[in-house]
């Protein structure tokens, strides 16, 4: 039955093309079995709406009359500061930057209120935003200082660029100590207050794709509502984890790094976010389209929350301190109940990554690629596998003696 | 007949150091349940209150507090979920303490129940996108 992308591009032109998303391919091959499905379905959908951190945006400003070499010098966009280590015009701004005068956490939690994923989100929604710059002069940039409004349409280029994002699989957070603390998985209550997870589980891109038998280098995806491309495997990709019998990861295994034009994306799927005693980032949507070569891509996207698994970590003590422990393995389907037990205790659970808008991205996805607007790429080059020897190696620290 | 409503008092600086909750009990024969309270001397002074009684005492007790000045909202809309900055997250459902907030099982959507909140203000922070505004 195997299929190719060419083919399926073919259908996906004349509108034929058979769609369906992560979730409902769940069904359809409970009712019509693995065989039939693959050869009915020729693509399966899959989306995810969750803060990512790792998620950037570089931006041509446009040379100045007389010019100024912003490279080298300091620049703010709406008072959050911009990396200048490129060419004169050339900003690179990250989600997680703040304001050089936010208060941070000398008032413990603090609120973090606006940092880069607001910028990048309002630059997005087409507001003015307030560029400051101080530098040096050269013969050739004389100008110093520069204030002025700018809009995402008159930049030259614009393009976000998340170095990790779509984390196959995460940590689900609870707090082991007595007292709140405020993580990057939300706030966790002590004494088992909560658990906080944070994937799409069964509609997650990697998590249906666990070998990354079709997700590889140049796969187009949705990002942030518009087109977007796989670029490399993300940062701390890290295929050679505790896996399943269905291939699934029971560990935060493989990533991507995204890139698309932000200029055609839409404020509401990237959402400038605040992490109360943590920081600032932005909540990204991204989904990826997987094409149904074969039998065994099917089943992998059949994957259900009942089997997938995550581990269970306490960010009191053993995930600051490093230490490998967790407390136990939950399946989204247990996380999604509402509830956990952990330690003879019902612990209420909580997801940061919001399941209804993941089902809205493979659905509009799924529309995009059935109309014809959305056409399949082969990957150029493979993400790296479990054979690719990749280690996730922690820091060693080597004293620096004077 | 009975009735029980949650009600936003706001005390002007000059009422402040009166005693006026304790007329509502004592002249007008009202339970009340202290929700917030934030009493600052020569300042504005807030009350969420959860305010219970036959309905002829209530109307003259609410009457009595707009006499002395003290203004009145009701609740449901002093703590308002800006809808279109939501994402469903649900990152708040552990937070509220009163099930304000909570998941719809079949949609997984986050539903605001305004006639639970008891304007506590703990879901403000821990939102993410903040979504939810206090406007006392």
């Amino acid at each position: 039955m195997a299929k190719t992308i060419a083919e399926i591009n073919e259908k996906i032109r004349k509108g034929q093309a058979v769609v369906v998303t992560a979730e409902e391919v769940i069904d359809l091959v409970e009712k019509k079995g693995v065989t039939r499905t693959a050869q009915e379905v020729d693509v399966v959908t899959t989306g995810t709406f969750s803060p990512m951190c790792s998620s950037s945006a570089y931006f041509n400003l446009g040379h100045s009359k007389p010019r100024i070499k912003v490279g080298g010098g300091r620049a703010y966009l709406n008072d959050v500061p911009a990396y200048t280590g490129l060419a004169a015009m050339d900003i690179y701004l990250g989600a997680a930057a703040i304001p050089d005068d936010d208060p941070r956490n000398r008032v413990h939690p603090g609120p973090f209120n606006y940092g880069g994923g607001h910028v990048i989100e309002e630059l997005v929604a087409g507001k003015d935003v307030r560029l400051v710059v101080s530098t040096y002069g050269t013969d050739c940039y004389p100008r110093k200082k520069l204030e002025t409004w700018i809009n995402l349409k008159d930049l030259n280029e614009a393009v976000l660029f998340n170095i990790r994002n779509a984390y196959q699989n995460y940590n689900v957070g609870v707090n082991l100590s007595n007292r709140t603390i405020y993580t990057y998985m939300g706030v966790l209550k002590p004494n088992l207050g909560n658990a906080n997870y944070c994937s799409a589980g069964q509609l997650s891109p990697l998590l249906n794709d666990p070998y990354y038998k079709t997700i590889g280098m140049g796969t187009r995806i949705f990002l942030g509502g518009g087109i977007g491309y796989v670029a490399w495997h993300g940062t701390q990709h890290n295929p050679d984890v505790l896996r399943s019998d269905n291939g699934v990861p029971r560990r935060g295994a493989g990533t991507l790094a995204v890139i698309g034009d932000l200029k055609q994306m839409q404020p509401r799927w990237l959402v400038g976010v605040s992490m109360v005693g943590y920081g600032c980032t932005i909540t990204v949507g991204l989904g990826v389209p997987i094409p149904i070569l074969t039998e065994e891509i099917l089943r992998y996207t059949a994957v259900r929350d009942e089997e997938i698994f995550a581990p269970i970590v306490d960010y009191a003590e053993a995930y600051p301190q490093r230490s490998p422990d967790i407390l136990r393995e939950v399946s989204y389907g247990e996380l999604k109940s509402g509830r956990i037990l952990l330690q003879g205790k019902e612990v209420p659970t909580a997801s940061l990554s919001s399941y209804p808008k993941a089902v809205e991205i493979a659905n509009l996805l799924k529309e995009w690629i059935m109309k014809g607007d959305f056409l399949l790429t082969e990957a150029v080059a493979p993400l790296p596998g479990v054979e690719a020897g990749i280690t996730f190696k922690p820091l060693k620290e080597r004293p620096i003696e004077e | 007949m009975a009735i029980s409503k949650r009600v936003v008092l706001h005390f002007p600086p000059r009422l402040v150091e009166q005693p006026i909750i304790y007329k509502l009990v004592k002249d007008y024969n009202l339970v009340l349940n202290i929700l917030k309270a934030s009493v600052t001397p020569k300042e504005e002074g807030l009350m969420v209150l959860d305010l219970s009684g036959a309905r002829e005492d209530y109307d003259r007790g609410i009457q009595y507090l707009q006499e002395t000045g003290v203004k009145i909202q009701s609740l449901g809309q002093d703590i308002i979920r800006i809808e279109a900055k939501c994402t469903h997250c649900g990152a708040c459902v552990v937070i509220c303490p009163t099930g304000a907030l909570a998941l719809d099982p079949q949609t997984r959507r986050v539903n605001f129940y305004e006639d639970k909140c008891t304007a506590c203000e703990l879901c403000v922070l821990p939102c993410p996108p903040r979504a939810m505004e206090v406007h006392f």
